[in-house]
């Protein structure tokens, strides 16, 4: 036995003499000493890494079967439409694949706008940690693109017109923008070029960028440290060791804990996965099992659940500013209802982090503001004749929360400011 | 990092050269990757004219061919959709269509050369969705009480009236396309040519 | 505040009904072997000469307990091999001559028909008994569900005529080879077949589903009490 270990040790001291493999697990896992009071919403971002491993693994098998052609096969069908059939019916286990990468899609969203939340609620994204969330903010954007890449590629005809949409967005941009769009098509309408090279993002440039920011997330916050449901600093009170007193190491104690978090994480992506892969059309929308037609616009069409409170912004400005179309400040809206996200760190300036030690100001804005995201999400998911009840139009109800949604950012620095807060424990409490 | 203050400059200079130059380089050679995106001699070249037969289309009748992949509607307006044009005047935002989204020939009351036909891009001067034909009038079009007919765009909620002219206070910012077009006949149309006389 | 918080987040988006179409809700047909085998036969017999359904191939049917020589003897009529995709004999531009629209492909129909008013299933069993006549279509054809649909009523001859009274019902006129219970019952078991063909592995895939939420939570047992045991440091 002790043959064995000794064996290990100095193959382990041969790597170590050439690799930084053991002084890099300390750091980053054996000795990362995270706050000891972590709470439910901190098991999203390991869940985040364990769905972009899903996503990479199933994505590497379908590109195996998957083919990015848009002319049509002898049954008149999109070769691209026909492959996924083909990966859904005739490739062993393709089906399980399949249907791991679609809800893997939708995942990713639930657990990233959890994890992002889990920002907003304990002030993650406050000094020292402005680069960690700025990171993921970027993570945030090029997984919203990725989303979109992979979206046109079973050429469905949500698909088709999702791509039509957004590729004519870029068309509003002044003076450039109609050869951006032309340039990103590749042609004049959304066609075999276009299939071809969002193919190319989705398999290859995004997710190369993907892993780089996903490793400066980690890098950034293993350098400043954790944050924690009490937002204070561990760091600032150590032992004689030099070890945070309300830390404790990553490995074992954190692994441990999340390997439970992902095991009900993965019994609920099963359900949905082996009992409603469609999401009753959320995840999967009905008229995606209709071929491309460049002839015919569905009769509702809506992005995927996780783009539409986006789309409801876009769609709220209907008005012309200083002699530019409504379309473009649309889609100026839309973009910068994202990046402003990146701001925040600067916009708050609460002096406590945690929204338990905030005011009722603090309380009140936010629930509001995931309200308000809950009904611009469900009213782009909507045509924009919708009316609540049969009563109440959709439509200006859109316009109120879109420029809540604004409000919300522009106003902070004064309402976190006035917020009457409660004074910040000295160490992590428990519950 | 060395306390070294002192600056070499001629080394310096070389250094902002040699910078210039190999950023100069770089972009140059990142030219013809972004030109490799832009659409293809086969992009180019398809996109021949259509002739189309309108001998079968009846009045209130609209039909759709594609051109240049995108579809084209011919519609063969009624004696009261063309009058209903006239209701519309004050509530479309270029009634006169002096934006160019047509030919010269097409920029007159019915934006068509004959006042029935109107031939035109079903594409949405959104976002490019294609708009559905709302023919049936008033509430059972389920729009308006007073609808007198027109198109609808599923995805943004753009009206156009049957000359294919943009409601005011909707997204979508010009009239439809008039594409180029012209007579072999009385029942034939050749979409995508004209010839200017 | 927090748990207020956190159950904010977990509010299911209300489902605001804002049903357009009314939808009669088709008959469960699932794992209904003979039911489906009719519904197959009805498929192959009916809609199979101008539909294709390129991606079920004919073999597959033994899901639907249909051995080989059963669905060469019964049911091959467009191939020549078991293992062969239903295409169909119709070419794609005669089908734009004659419908004014090519006929789509049927495998995948009952999930693309999926809306807010129902499943695909329950669009298909109410569309196919809403077919009526209307001199003013060049099929003579029309249907509540899909206005000016292209497809005549195939199946009439076993419905019989439906007209449309002035008040928007359907109205049977002439009555077909079956009556309206039996036609109902047939276009049920044609229905359950194209639902069960728009994703055959569908039983198979929720039988696999409990064993594999049965597996999860054996280890979500051993994980947690693998947690408990580490966690007995931490204080």
């Amino acid at each position: 036995m002790s043959t064995i270990n000794d064996g290990l040790k100095s193959v382990l001291g041969w790597v170590d003499a050439r690799f930084p493999l053991t002084s890099n697990w300390k750091s980053h896992v054996s000795e990362y000493y995270a706050p000891k009071n972590f709470n439910f919403w901190y098991f999203f971002g390991s869940l985040a890494m364990l769905v972009l491993v899903i996503q990479i693994v199933t994505g590497i098998l379908l590109v195996m079967h998957f083919k990015p052609d848009a002319t049509l096969n002898a049954s008149g069908v999109p070769i691209a439409f026909a492959s996924v059939e083909y990966i859904m019916r005739d490739v062993p286990w393709g089906w399980l694949v399949r249907y791991m990468h679609s809800t893997g899609a939708s995942a990713f969203f639930v657990v990233i706008y959890l994890h992002m939340f889990r920002g907003f609620l304990y002030g993650s994204y406050r000094k020292p940690r402005e680069l960690v969330w700025i990171f993921g903010m970027l993570i945030f954007l090029s997984l919203m693109a990725e989303a979109f890449f992979g979206y046109l590629l079973p050429w469905g005809q949500m698909s088709y017109w999702g791509a039509q949409v957004i590729v004519n967005l870029f068309s509003a941009i002044p003076v450039i923008g109609p050869d951006l769009s032309l340039w990103i098509r590749g042609d004049y309408v959304v066609g075999d070029a276009t299939l071809n090279r969002f193919f190319a993002f989705h398999v290859i440039a995004v997710p190369l960028v993907l892993l780089g920011l996903v490793s400066a997330h980690i890098l950034a916050l293993h350098e400043v440290g954790s944050n924690n449901p009490d937002g204070i600093e561990i760091k600032k009170k150590k032992d004689a060791n030099g070890i945070p007193l309300d830390g404790i190491a990553f490995h074992p104690y954190y692994t441990v804990k999340d390997i439970v978090g992902t095991v009900v994480f993965l019994a609920v992506f099963s359900i949905v996965l082996f009992f409603m892969p469609e999401g009753g059309g959320y995840f999967l929308e009905y008229n995606n099992f209709f071929p491309a037609d460049p002839l015919q616009t569905p009769p509702h069409i809506a992005p995927v659940w996780y783009f539409t409170p986006y789309y409801s912004i876009l769609r709220a400005v209907t008005y012309p500013l200083f002699g530019i179309d409504a379309k473009f400040w649309g889609v100026a809206a839309m973009g910068a209802s994202t990046l402003i996200l990146l701001l925040l760190p600067w916009l708050d300036r609460s002096p406590v982090k945690s929204i338990r030690y905030r005011g009722p100001i603090t309380k009140w804005m936010l629930s509001l503001f995931v309200i308000g995201f809950f009904i611009l999400g469900f009213l782009g998911t909507k045509p924009p004749s919708y009316e609540f009840f049969g009563m109440i139009p959709g439509a200006p109800v859109a316009q109120l929360f879109s420029l809540y949604y604004f409000l919300f950012f522009l106003t902070m620095p004064v309402w976190s400011s006035l917020d009457r807060c409660k004074p910040e424990p000295d160490r992590v409490t428990s519950k | 990092m060395s306390s070294d203050e002192t600056v070499d400059s001629g080394r310096r200079n070389l250094l902002v050269a040699t910078a210039a130059v190999g950023g100069v380089a770089g972009v140059v050679a990142a030219i013809p990757f972004g030109m490799s995106m832009l659409p293809s001699e086969r992009a180019k070249a398809a996109g021949a004219p259509v002739e189309v037969d309108i001998s079968d289309l009846a009045p209130g009748q609209m039909k759709t061919v594609e051109w240049r992949g995108k579809p084209v509607w011919i519609i063969n307006r009624t004696k009261e959709q063309i009058a209903s044009l006239r209701t519309t005047d004050d509530k479309v935002s270029d009634p006169k269509s002096e934006k160019l989204m047509q030919p010269d020939y097409c920029q007159n009351e019915t934006r068509s050369i004959k006042p029935e036909i109107m031939v035109a891009v079903g594409i949405c001067t959104h976002l490019g969705c294609s708009p559905t034909e709302k023919f049936k009038t008033g509430t059972e079009s389920g729009i308006a009480a007073d609808w007198p007919g027109g198109f609808l765009c599923p995805c943004h909620g753009s009206t156009f009236d049957l000359a294919g002219r943009v409601y005011k206070s909707k997204p979508a910012p010009d009239n439809l396309e008039v594409p180029p077009h012209m007579y072999l006949g009385d029942a034939k149309i050749v979409i995508g040519e004209d010839k200017k006389a | 505040m927090r748990k207020f918080l956190t159950a904010l987040l977990f509010v299911p988006i209300v489902a605001f009904a804002n049903a357009e179409l009314h939808l009669d809700k088709a008959p469960d047909r699932s794992g209904d072997k003979a039911a489906l085998q009719r519904g197959a036969k009805t498929f192959v017999n009916y809609c199979l000469n101008c539909h294709s359904a390129s991606y079920m191939r004919y073999n597959r049917l033994s899901d639907i307990g249909l051995s080989d020589a059963q669905i060469k003897d019964n049911l091959l009529f467009t191939a020549e091999k078991v293992g062969e995709p239903m295409k169909v004999a119709l070419q794609r531009a005669d089908g734009r001559v004659f419908f004014g629209a090519a006929p789509p492909d049927l495998t995948v129909i009952a999930r693309a028909r999926g809306s807010e008013s129902g499943s695909g299933a329950d669009w298909l069993y109410t569309y196919l008994r809403s077919f009526y006549r209307d001199s003013e279509r060049p099929t003579g054809w029309n249907n509540t569900v899909f206005p000016n649909v292209g497809m005549p009523h195939v199946l009439w001859e076993l419905q019989g005529d439906q007209t449309l009274s002035e008040h928007h019902a359907l109205e049977l006129a002439n009555p077909g080879k079956l009556s309206a219970k039996e036609y109902d019952a047939m276009v049920g078991d044609l229905v359950g077949y194209l639902n069960y063909m728009g994703e055959p592995g569908a039983e198979a895939r929720k039988r696999l589903g409990v064993f594999v939420l049965l597996g999860l939570f054996l280890l979500f047992i051993l994980t947690y009490a693998l947690k408990r045991e580490y966690w007995k440091d931490v204080h």
